[in-house]
């Protein structure tokens, strides 16, 4: 049985075509609409997710290639009811203009956090190169960054 | 089928007359409307005051709430619901809006919440977002629906204590008699102001500027955090019970038909519920020709749309060719222009007599919006026996536009039309036209009974935009022995489709600056053909003509041997207002006052190391005055960094710092990356890039540090999403001059080899 744990939860994604990419399960199968389609191609990271514990793209990513394996998504990022540090973070700078991208950034940056808790800023554009802005909101989100790592931000 | 038209120019000369036409006096106008004399009473003495939705006042009866007008209702419990009429496409007037309301009112921001409305232009006015024109345009309506709704509550707390309303005050959603140290707040007072009838707008003071509390500081969006939730907020996220989802292939050439698909096989594929031709109205705005696929899961629809094979009749389709118009340009760039647009003085005289004169030669070429949330609408045609009706999610620009054009596609009279604003992931001036809308009613149509999801690709989005049309300057300068500007000559070279004016955001305005700051100055014009459909893209004209005329300013000032600013301040002359003195005219104090700012914070004329240099530029549109300084550095191998912007800019008092702030350090951003960056190619009729691979927006690591200062002068408060952008360009174009010694001509600079 081709199964998923999104956010916690198992799915048997049997039914789905294995070539079906991640992304369009989550918006279309799983209601999980938080990754969003901007390339389809794995240039502009807004379909970002957790493949257990990486950054993916999951435009990029067919189901068949990901059974048995743990997916976080943007809705399962706050842990308890509390936002994720970077999410808070996300909120008090007001990074955000049109905010198509901000899931994906958050998701990538989370990713980063893991990974080094206090990134310098040449990690941090290292890290986030994957994922467009097209509103050039790329000033705030290495605040946005910084701000979460300061406050503890791997969480 | 009707003819096939590809000129969008109509459609967008009314929606641009609608955002051109408005002065301060036209919008106070259109804040009456809305305003109806209140009628009835309604249950529990809940007076409903005007045209409120029947359903939304029925609601609020039911709630039990104060519905002072449409924009406005305010609960027993103190919750305070504020509409927003227009559409949030990342400018932010979902935020600022309702702060606008809330001043007046004066509600406390943390009681506020904040709610879309549908689309009822007959209750609202205008619905829409474009020409940074939402501010400006709705400021005094949104303040009188404040004003009144306040005037109610103090009213109503007067009676309550018997005493008269001159000794009263209202604050932080409270109203306080101070002489007793009383106070009621309004959720308390709701009910009774419901009974109250609503005073005539005219007769409710606004406050003056040293009376708010709330405009001017820095608010979060007020969907900040749906958005780091990944809540369903945009028209792509919505889904609904039975929904199915639609894909559409046009011709790549605009213009072109369907002249046989394989749709038997088509049909045959995984997810593929059906697929048909669409003939379309033949309106490039609206339905264009095409193949619907309609199919169970997006993912079905897009992999059968990529098996498509379709034979197009192209024998009235676009055969344009971007490499052959910049050829032709090139060949007639130093001849006078066929018209002449404007001209005043000597022109040939003065460049006669010159001490010294300059020519250059600029181009920019076209751009997509590539809005990030690719284009779609959600369409669900209802019929029965009762009558047909249509219900649409839309991330549009201007729904209230939509709603007349889906309901004359499908037949339907407006009032069987329900419209949902989305929230739009960018708007840029793509989701000025309506076309993906159009698309989902037709294929709609075709599936009634049945919500669909029409999502257009990437490569849909790239390839069939409205593009910023390219075009080209062969500008003429004359320097008088002092080395001042005396003299200024434009062959403007733009394009036209229907033969007889340039295409929307193809035209010169006749008194761009500095023409009428000369003695001698004139601008000719001549057209090449075009069939590729062009619309308005953030500051639609001066997105290129800034660049063009600013960066050919610094090479006068350089030609003269004089610091740019110092000649650029000479050029501007005496502060004034130039005729008519509308919010739409250059004032030359306000452009002189941004201008020394930037100066001042960049730290203009400091000593620069080798190879790292400062550029300025300076814009007026949109009502906004705007200078930009930027900090570049060109290394060996000609690759770029923009370290720094420094923007400063006069767009009268700001409503919500933090939005403005952020408008403007992405303006920045955006110019970097369209200079540096950004075009499409177009041959044979079609655009060549389809995604992010050929189109390379600025990525994080590119992107420069921006500092925004704002000179918060008395005048109207005027709209931020265009006006800081156009100084970016030449600013950057400059800052490379100084800092290399080449002086780059055409975007984007990485045609000259320039990489970020
Ligand atoms: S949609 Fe996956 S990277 Fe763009
Ligand atoms: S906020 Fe609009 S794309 Fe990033």
């Amino acid at each position: 049985m081709a199964t998923v744990t999104i956010n916690g939860t198992v799915h048997d994604l049997s039914q789905i075509d294995p070539s079906t990419p991640l992304l369009w399960v989550l918006r279309d199968n799983l209601d999980l609409v938080g990754a969003k389609y901007g390339c389809g191609i794995a240039q502009c990271g807004a379909c970002t997710v957790h493949l257990n514990g990486q950054a993916i793209r999951a435009c990029s990513t067919p189901i068949g290639s990901i059974a048995g394996q743990t997916v976080t998504t943007i809705e399962g990022l706050a842990k308890d009811g509390k936002l994720h540090p970077l999410q808070q973070a996300w909120i008090d700078n007001d990074v955000a203009q049109c905010g198509y991208c901000q899931a994906g950034q958050i998701m990538t940056a989370a990713a980063l956090l893991e990974r080094k808790p206090k990134p310098t800023d040449a990690e941090i554009d290292d890290a986030m190169t994957g994922n467009l802005c097209r509103c050039g909101t790329y000033v705030r989100i290495r605040k946005a960054i910084h701000d979460a790592a300061d406050k503890g931000g791997a969480a | 089928m009707n003819q096939i038209s590809t000129n969008a120019d109509a459609y967008f000369a009314a929606v641009m007359a609608e955002f051109e036409a408005f002065t301060p006096k036209k919008a106070q106008d259109v804040s009456r409307r809305g305003f109806f004399k209140l009628s009835a009473a309604a249950g529990a003495g809940l007076v409903i005051a005007f045209a409120v939705n029947p359903k939304v006042a029925e609601a609020a009866t039911a709630a039990k709430e104060f519905v002072p007008n449409s924009f406005v209702r305010v609960a027993p419990d103190g919750v305070i619901t504020i509409i927003c009429k227009g559409p949030e496409i990342g400018q932010g007037i979902k935020t600022a809006f309702p702060l606008i309301v809330a001043e007046e009112l004066d509600a406390a921001w943390s009681d506020v919440k904040v709610e879309q409305a549908l689309i009822m232009p007959d209750i609202y006015g205008r619905q829409s977002a474009g020409g940074s024109t939402s501010i400006p345009a709705n400021w005094d309506q949104l303040r009188k629906a404040g004003g009144v709704a306040r005037a109610m509550l103090v009213s109503a707390a007067a009676k309550q204590w018997g005493v008269k309303e001159s000794e009263l005050t209202a604050q932080d959603s409270a109203v306080i008699h101070a002489a007793t140290g009383r106070k009621l707040k309004y959720g308390e007072l709701a009910m009774k102001a419901a009974a109250l009838p609503v005073p005539d707008p005219a007769t409710v003071p606004f406050k003056t500027r040293d009376q708010y509390r709330l405009l001017g500081k820095s608010y979060t969006g007020v969907e900040n955090l749906e958005v780091v939730t990944g809540k369903p907020l945009f028209g792509i996220d919505v889904k609904l019970p039975g929904m199915l989802y639609a894909a559409y292939e046009k011709c790549p050439a605009t213009g072109g038909k369907v002249a046989s698909a394989n749709l038997d096989y088509i049909k045959t594929l995984p997810g593929v519920k059906d697929a048909f031709i669409i003939e379309g109205n033949g309106v490039v705005s609206e339905v264009m020709p095409g193949v619907a696929i309609v199919a169970d899961s997006t993912w079905a629809a897009f992999r059968a749309k990529a098996a498509l094979q379709i034979k197009w009749d192209e024998s009235n389709a676009s055969k344009d060719s971007w490499t052959k118009s910049v050829t032709k340009a090139h060949e007639i760039a130093g001849k006078r222009g066929d018209t002449v647009i404007y001209s005043k003085g000597d022109v040939e005289g003065t460049f006669k007599g010159a001490a010294k004169t300059v020519e250059a030669f600029y181009s920019y070429p076209f751009v997509p919006h590539a809005t990030l949330e690719p284009q779609n609408t959600t369409a669900w045609l209802k019929t029965d026996s009762k009558g047909d009706s249509l219900e649409m999610w839309i991330p549009s620009q201007t729904s209230d536009r939509a709603k007349t054009q889906v309901a004359k596609i499908l037949g339907l009279k407006e009032s069987q039309c329900t419209l949902h604003q989305t929230r739009a992931g960018g708007g840029f001036g793509r989701r000025l036209v309506n076309d993906p809308a159009c698309e989902a009613a037709a294929i709609a149509q075709r599936v009634p009974n049945t919500p669909i999801k029409l999502t257009w690709t990437r490569e849909d989005d790239m390839r069939h935009d409205f593009y910023r049309v390219g075009g080209f300057h062969n500008l003429r300068g004359a320097l008088d022995a002092k080395g001042k500007l005396v003299g200024w000559s434009n062959h403007f070279i733009t394009f036209t489709t229907d033969g007889k004016n340039p295409v929307t955001g193809g035209n010169f305005p006749n008194e761009e600056f500095p023409l009428p700051l000369l003695a001698a100055s004139e601008t000719t014009q001549t057209m090449l053909p075009l069939m590729t459909p062009c619309g308005a893209w953030r500051a639609p004209r001066s997105n290129g003509i800034a660049f063009a005329v600013q960066s050919f300013i610094n090479e006068l000032a350089v030609a003269a041997g004089r610091d740019h600013i110092e000649f650029f301040l000479e050029i501007l002359g005496e502060p004034r207002h130039l005729p008519p003195q509308t919010i739409a005219t250059l004032n030359t104090g306000r452009a002189a006052d941004v201008v020394k700012l930037a100066a001042e914070k960049a730290g203009w004329g400091k000593t620069m190391p080798k190879g790292r240099g400062l550029g300025f530029g300076f814009h007026f549109s949109h009502a906004g005055h705007v200078a930009e300084i930027a900090e570049v550095s060109v290394d060996a191998n000609n690759k770029i960094t923009v370290h720094k912007l420094t923007v400063a800019a006069d767009i009268g008092p700001i409503i919500n710092m933090s939005g403005a702030i952020n408008q403007c350090q992405g303006a920045a951003v955006d110019g970097v990356s369209t200079m540096m960056n950004l075009m499409v190619n177009i041959e044979n009729g079609r655009v060549l890039e389809g995604n992010f691979t050929e189109y390379p927006i600025l990525r994080m690591k590119d992107a420069p540090q921006v500092d925004v200062h704002f000179i918060q002068s008395n005048n109207l408060p005027t709209g931020l999403g265009e006006p800081a952008l156009p100084p970016a360009m030449p600013a950057i174009a400059n800052a490379v001059f100084a800092a290399s010694g080449r002086r780059l001509r055409s975007m984007p600079l990485r045609q000259a080899g320039l990489t970020t």
